[in-house]
Formats: C-alpha cells, structure tokens, sequence
C-alpha cells in the first residue's frame, strides 16, 4: 500500500487555512468605510437651503442640505499623501451633506497627475497648496510667490482662469516642505538652518519623493539658492520620508512643516530652517473648472469655504496626527472634524 | 451640545473640547517599526473585504478565460502535433514578461481598470495551463487508447470520454499552480487601478506600516491556499477511479 | 521618427515610449530637467540585471546543494515540496514593501529578499529531478561499483538537468519580475519609470515596460538555450 505523502500536509493546510478564514470572519467588527470613491449618503435635515442658521460669534455655519443640489454629481480628487487625503474626505462629505451627490477619488498622484485629471474631467476639484500651482504649474520662482496668502491666491487664481478652471480662497492653514532629520545629526554637524548645510552637504544623503528633485521648491532648488550639493539623492514613496530617517539610511529627507511626526516622538525628528525662504508656504485652494462651479450652483463654492474656515494649523496638524500615527482612515478623520466643528449633527 | 450645556457659545467652525488628544507614543500604531499590531488590526479588518473580494473576481475570471484559451490551444497542438513546439514557445513568451511590466504595456490599449488586469492575468496562466493539459494528455497510457479503439470508439469519443478524463489529474495540478500563481500577482493590480489588495499595501499611508501589508499579503495567501484546496477535492469528485483504484491497491 | 514608422493609432503611444528609450526628453514637471535617454535607461537596466543575478546565484547556492542532498537521499519531500508550494502564493509586492518599511532600504536587503523568494522554485525542482531518477538505473550503477558521490554526479545530476533547470527559469522569472518593483525598496531599477509616470510621463512609462520585458525575455532563451546544451543527448532523444 502506498502511502501518499501529500495528502496529510495538504489537508494540514487546508485546517490552517479553514482555520484563519474562521478567525478572519469573527474578527470581522463593523466595516469602515475605506478612503477610495465611495458615496456618501446625504444627510437630510432642514430643507431649504442658503437660510443662514446663526451660531453666536460662529465663523462657519452648519451646512444643511439643498435639494436642487441632488442632482449634480461631484468627485472630489487629491493628491497622494495623508494630509491630502483627508482634505479631500472633509470636502466629499461636506458637500455630501449639502445634498450633493459627492463621491471621492483620492490619492490620484503628484500635482501634475492631479491637474491632469482634473483637466480631462474626471474630477471635479482638488485642493492644491498655491505655492506648489505657482512655482511646478506656473513656472514661478520661490520668491516671486507672495508671503501674503490672499496674495497667493489672487495670483495663482489668475494663471487659472487662463485654463478654464477656477481656484476658492485659502485655508487658514499653510504647509511647506522642508529638510528634516533625526536631532542627533542635526547636534552631530550643527545645523540649525539650511545655510548651515554649506560645506557639509557634500557628506550627506538626501531623500525625497521623485518629483522633488525637479521641483523648484525642493531639491532643484536647494541646489540653485543654497549652492549645495548632496553626495546623493535617492528618491522614495513619500510615505517612506520618516522610515528612512529613522532607519538611518538618509541623512536629510524632505518633510513637510505640518507633519504630526515632527511634534511627538519627543522631538526625534527636527527641520532645519528655511532662512532663504525657498520653500514658499502655500495654503490650500480648491481647483475646479469654471464649468463644473457654474453647473454646481452657489452652494458648491459656499459649502468648501464653510468647511475649510475651521482648519486651522493645529486642527489640521491634529488631523494628520490621527491619521498617520493612529492609522485611522481619511473619511474617519474627517467625518470626527466636521462633527466636532459643528458643520454636521 | 455640552457647550449649550455649559452656557458658552461655541462657534461653528471651532472644534470642539477635547479634540486635540495627547499622544504619549504608547500606542502600537504610532511606531513604524511595530511589526503588527493586533488592537488596530482587529478594529479595521473590515476594510478588507472589498479588496478581498476585488482581487478574487480578478482571479477566477482570469484562471477561467486563461483556462478555456489553453485548454483549446492544447486540444489544437494535440491533434496538430507540429503546433506545440510555436505554441509552447508563444505562452512561454507571455509567461516571462513581469507583470507590472505586462499590465501597463497594454495601457495604452486597454486603458487602465479591471480589463487590463484581467487580460494580462489571463495571458500569465495560459503557459501553465497549456503544459500541463499537454502533459497530461500525453500521459495517457497507450492500454487505455488501445481499449477503447478496440471497442470501437471514433476518434471524438476517444478524447472525450477517454484521454481528457485521464489527463484530469494533470490538468487540476496545472490549474492549482495558476489560480495560486495568479492570486499572488494579482496583488499588482493596483498598479493599474483595478483594485485589490495591492491597494492596502501600496495605497497611501501603508507603505510604512507593517501591519497593514502583513494583514493583506496573509489574506492573499489564505485566499490562494483555499482555492487550491478547493481544487483538490474537486479534482477528488471528478476521478472517482483513482479512488477506487487507490481502495484495490491498499 | 517612431510616428511615421507607426502610423497605426493603436501603436502611435510605443512610438512616445521608443523615442523616450533612445532620446532625452523634456520632463513636463518644472525645473526643465531632461528624463528619459538611452543612459539613463541603461543605469536602471543594468542595475535591474546585475540584481537579479546576484540574487538568482545566491538562490542557486543555497537551493542546489541541499536540494541534491535530499533528492538523492529521498527524504524531505514534504519540506521541499511543500516550500515550493507555499512560495508561490507569497505575494511579491507585500514581501517587497514589508522589507522596505522593516528593515529600510538598500541593496543587499533586495537582494536577499529576491533570493529568498527564489529559492523555492529550484530547490522543488532540484529535489524532484534527483528523486524521480528511477531505482533500476540507479542499482544498476550501485552495482557497477559507483560510490554515492559519483552516482549523483554521472547518473542522477544529468538526468535531472531539464527539472533543476526549469526551476532555474522560474525563479529567474519571479526574481526580475520582483526586481520591477525595486524602487519601492529603494533600489532604482526600470521599475522606476513604470511607478513614477509624475516624473517621466506615460512614455516614460510605457518604456519602462518594454525595456523589463526585453530583459525578461534575453534572460529567458539565455537559460533556455543553456538547458538545451546542458541536456544530455539521450535526454534530449527521449523527450522528442
């Protein structure tokens, strides 16, 4: 009798397997929703719409639902990082409760990616940082972008229009990119500022996403005003700018000043100063094209400046906080703001 | 509102009390280098059925369509002995290109989304499939054809009641590599839009946490390990007389 | 160049991709830096290769010796089969990005993973090509008074070429299709055109993916061609 030495490692793992599948389907608690295009129900409450409900002393206002707006379909992109994300998450089920029928579709790519859809109608807006539209879309140098963020805004909003989209007034908040590293190297050679980098630079290794080193407000131009050079440049994910600090592979990598990373971990990580002002602080401004906002009606444009009154840095820094180090999802993020500021029950 | 409550006014627009939390570092999540995380695990595996699911309907309908292309292309070369050697070379061929490299080769065709994945997956499994069919009708004992010509079976009969039923065995081991093959290149499909789990490992956010990349690689290869499974005890039901030939042998 | 020779509109996007191998090409990210060109395309090529057969060597050093021992002893049928089995279900792209957000990245950390992921394949097939070596030939030889070393080296090794190097081919397949992905370990092969089209554009892309797949395919009839020589004539007879 033969006998097939097969069948007991196969039914071995068939047991395993049965096994894990019956662990996986108990664990199964309630399903969060996932951040990728997923429509978001309506909340229905009061029914006519652009009726100002008056909060004392409120600078944004709780956004109800319109009707007329139910028949006008919206998605909203973003680029491929945390912060983003959420953004974007905050904008679909803001619009969402006005009675839009808004749906996500996040993490599209860089900003060339981003405007590139966006152009080809598949989405009907993105936010985007008016430092980054002037300085990789507009052919701006850093320091012809203005401090001010109205601005900014007023100029980018300009080069816009030439293209047939349109951008809505900033957030409070404004992010920029960075160079970052671990305290201990920062206290190994003494850097504090960028410029401190001079003469060092040469023995380290900097690391950021593959767009940044043709960006002007990254490493194209940390080259060009700083005059440094680097003994590498090593592009990774962006989701990687922390691990490869950590794990001691980079020496410097391009962080962004409203990372949640920089402020815990017991200062771990620092970002060296921007004393030439080459990474221009840009807050965000939806960009969508004229036609969709003329088809949207007024409450497009109303209900993304409502919403976005309440980001302020330390909101959206807490945002990012929940969000890359809890590991929660956008849309719970998101969905925890518009609660807690109020716009939604 | 508790601010109602409280007698203070609290603007819309402000967040609430309460919604900056403190973060002491305690938390497993907050460590990149924590390598699973049970707690976040157990709270947010429900986001991983649909691109469970996804990547299960990729498979099946790839394995099937590849399935059915080979399996007529082997019953080709096995009646036109001078179409194997081109035919083994040609699905040699698709099988040795990468997959990324396959899936956006055909992006300027296709475009991106489900049918690119599903084209490219299907051309993967065609060189799998097609060998073992071949094989395994090769195999077929001379005795066995012997006997049913001299019972007078025509040529049509011959294969289908005799030669394919005997090459089964042959042609499950070869559709178990494929959908277990296929399973774990699948993961690629997010590289194309078309979803699946590859979209928890590469997505944004998860390319620096481990827990999410082991949750969805482990559910790619329980998922693979189960159909092959399955496929055994089908391949068991479709040869009741291996049983019974294993029974007279004990 | 490319647009006249590919007038089909179906092709007019490989002629973009053959234009972006052979010329430098103007990025559309500011910065006007140029991408694309033919060194460019050889550094990621050449690193792409010199990857994967650091890692296929190592795979091979580890996978055949001890699959030589097993089959010729006939034990660990279980662990030999059973490994090549399980390995094929591990997806590439988790094994990759877990290495990277793991360890970190670097090149030897890829190599080891690639070699890692190629072992499986040869040493099944090492091991099974010794062991399906049938017992008559191999008494036979006993009796001619071949010692057990010499037995496996003229009797079993050359009857198991065409297994040993079908599993040679396959784990050369899995370790460059693997090397593709690369860069999300930091290590920038071809792959890299393929991930980023931000920077390189939809050619860049699609060159990417034409250059991998003539590097596949080079590797694959290279080691077709060696297992036809390898092939002992008699094998070779018995197979027609």
């Amino acid at each position: 009798m033969r006998f097939n030495h097969k069948r007991p490692l196969m039914a071995l793992f068939m047991l395993i397997a049965a096994l894990a599948l019956a662990v996986g389907i108990s664990a199964c608690g309630g399903g969060s929703s996932s951040s990728s295009s997923e429509s978001t129900e309506a909340e229905s409450t009061e029914t006519t719409g652009g009726e100002e409900t008056s909060e004392e002393g409120g600078e944004g206002e709780a956004i109800t639902s319109n009707p007329a707006n139910a028949k006008v379909s919206l998605t909203i992109g973003s680029k491929n990082f945390p912060e983003q994300e959420i953004l974007g998450e905050i904008y679909t089920q803001a619009l969402a409760a006005a009675g839009y029928n808004a749906k996500s579709d996040l993490s599209l790519g860089s900003e060339t990616v981003a405007l590139k859809t966006l152009k080809a109608g598949k989405i009907s807006g993105y936010p985007e940082y008016a430092s980054t539209a002037l300085t990789a879309f507009f052919g701006l140098e850093p320091e012809e972008v203005p401090a001010d963020a109205t601005e900014a805004w007023e100029k980018a909003n300009a080069e816009f229009e030439k293209e047939g989209l349109t951008a809505f007034e900033p957030t409070p908040f404004a992010s920029a990119n960075a160079v970052g590293l671990l305290k201990t190297t920062a206290e190994k050679y003494g850097l504090k500022t960028i410029s401190d980098l001079e003469g060092v630079s040469e023995e380290l290794s900097l690391y950021g996403s593959p767009e940044c080193e043709e960006r002007i407000d990254c490493l194209a131009g940390l080259e060009k005003y700083y005059g440094l050079k680097f003994k590498e440049f090593k592009p990774v994910d962006i989701e990687l700018r922390y691990t490869v600090l950590e794990k001691e592979q980079a020496d410097l990598s391009i962080l962004f000043t409203t990372d949640p990373e920089l402020a815990a971990e017991n200062g771990k990580f620092v970002i060296l100063e921007d004393d030439k002002h080459v990474f221009p602080a840009g807050n965000v401004i939806f960009v969508t094209s004229k036609k969709v906002a003329e088809e949207a009606g007024p409450d497009y444009e109303k209900t993304i400046l409502n919403v976005q009154k309440g980001l302020t840095l330390p909101v959206m820094q807490e945002l990012d906080a929940r969000v890359e180090l809890e590991r929660q999802s956008p849309a719970e993020a998101a969905a925890a703001y518009l609660e807690s500021a109020g716009y939604v029950e | 509102m508790i601010s109602a409550l409280a007698g203070l006014p609290l603007a819309v627009g402000q967040v609430g009390e309460g919604f900056f939390k403190e973060r002491n570092g305690s938390a497993c999540v907050e460590h990149r280098s924590h390598l699973f995380c049970f707690e976040w695990a157990r709270e947010h595996i429900g986001d991983y059925a649909t691109p469970a699911l996804q990547q299960l309907e990729l498979v099946v309908i790839s394995v099937l369509i590849g399935f059915a292309i080979a399996f007529a292309l082997a019953l080709l070369a096995h009646r036109f002995r001078y179409l194997e050697p081109p035919l083994l070379a040609g699905t040699g061929i698709l099988f040795a290109i990468p997959s990324v490299a396959f899936f956006l080769l055909l992006l300027p065709i296709t475009g991106r989304g489900r049918e690119t994945a599903i084209i490219a997956l299907s051309a993967y499994t065609l060189q799998i499939i097609y060998r073992n069919v071949m094989v395994g009708l090769h195999n077929v004992p001379e005795s066995a054809k012997d006997a049913a010509r001299g019972m007078g079976l025509t040529s049509r009969q011959l294969l289908w009641k005799v030669e394919v039923p005997l090459a089964v065995p042959e042609i499950v081991a070869g559709l178990r590599v494929a959908v277990v093959s296929t399973m774990a290149i699948a993961t690629l499909a997010v590289f194309v839009h078309a979803g699946g789990l590859g979209e928890k490992i590469y997505g944004s956010g998860n390319l620096n946490f481990p827990t999410t990349i082991i949750i969805a690689g482990v559910i790619a290869i329980v998922m693979a390990l189960l159909l092959d499974a399955v496929l055994l005890i089908g391949q068991h039901f479709a040869t009741p007389w291996r049983r019974a030939a294993r029974e007279a042998t004990a | 160049m490319s647009q006249a020779l590919l007038p089909h509109p179906l092709f007019a996007g490989f002629g973009g991709a053959f234009e972006f191998i052979f010329s430098r090409q103007t990025s559309n990210v500011t910065g006007g830096h140029k991408v694309g060109g033919i060194d460019q395309v050889l550094e990621l090529a050449l690193r792409q290769i010199e990857v994967s057969v650091v890692a296929l060597a190592l795979a091979m050093l580890v996978a055949i010796p001890i699959g030589l021992y097993l089959g010729h002893k006939g034990v660990g049928e279980a662990l030999a089969i059973g490994l090549g089995n399980a390995s094929r279900a591990v997806p590439e792209l988790a094994a990759i990005a877990l290495i990277a957000a793991v360890v970190g990245v670097g090149f030897w950390t890829l190599v080891i993973v690639l070699a890692v992921l190629g072992i499986p394949p040869i040493l099944t097939n090492t091991f099974t090509g010794i062991n399906q070596v049938d017992r008559p030939t191999i008494d036979a030889a006993r009796g001619l008074g071949m010692s057990e070393f010499e037995i496996l080296r003229k009797v079993e090794v050359p009857m198991a070429v065409p297994s040993v190097m079908g599993g040679i081919r396959t784990s050369s397949i899995n370790i460059i299709a693997t090397a593709t992905i690369a860069p999300l370990a930091g290590v920038l092969t071809l792959g890299n055109f393929i991930i980023n089209e931000n920077v390189y554009g939809a050619n860049g892309v699609l060159a990417g993916a034409i250059v991998v797949s003539i590097i596949a395919l080079i590797f694959e009839f290279a080691l077709a061609g060696l297992q036809r020589r390898l092939t002992s004539k008699g094998l070779r007879l018995q197979a027609q």
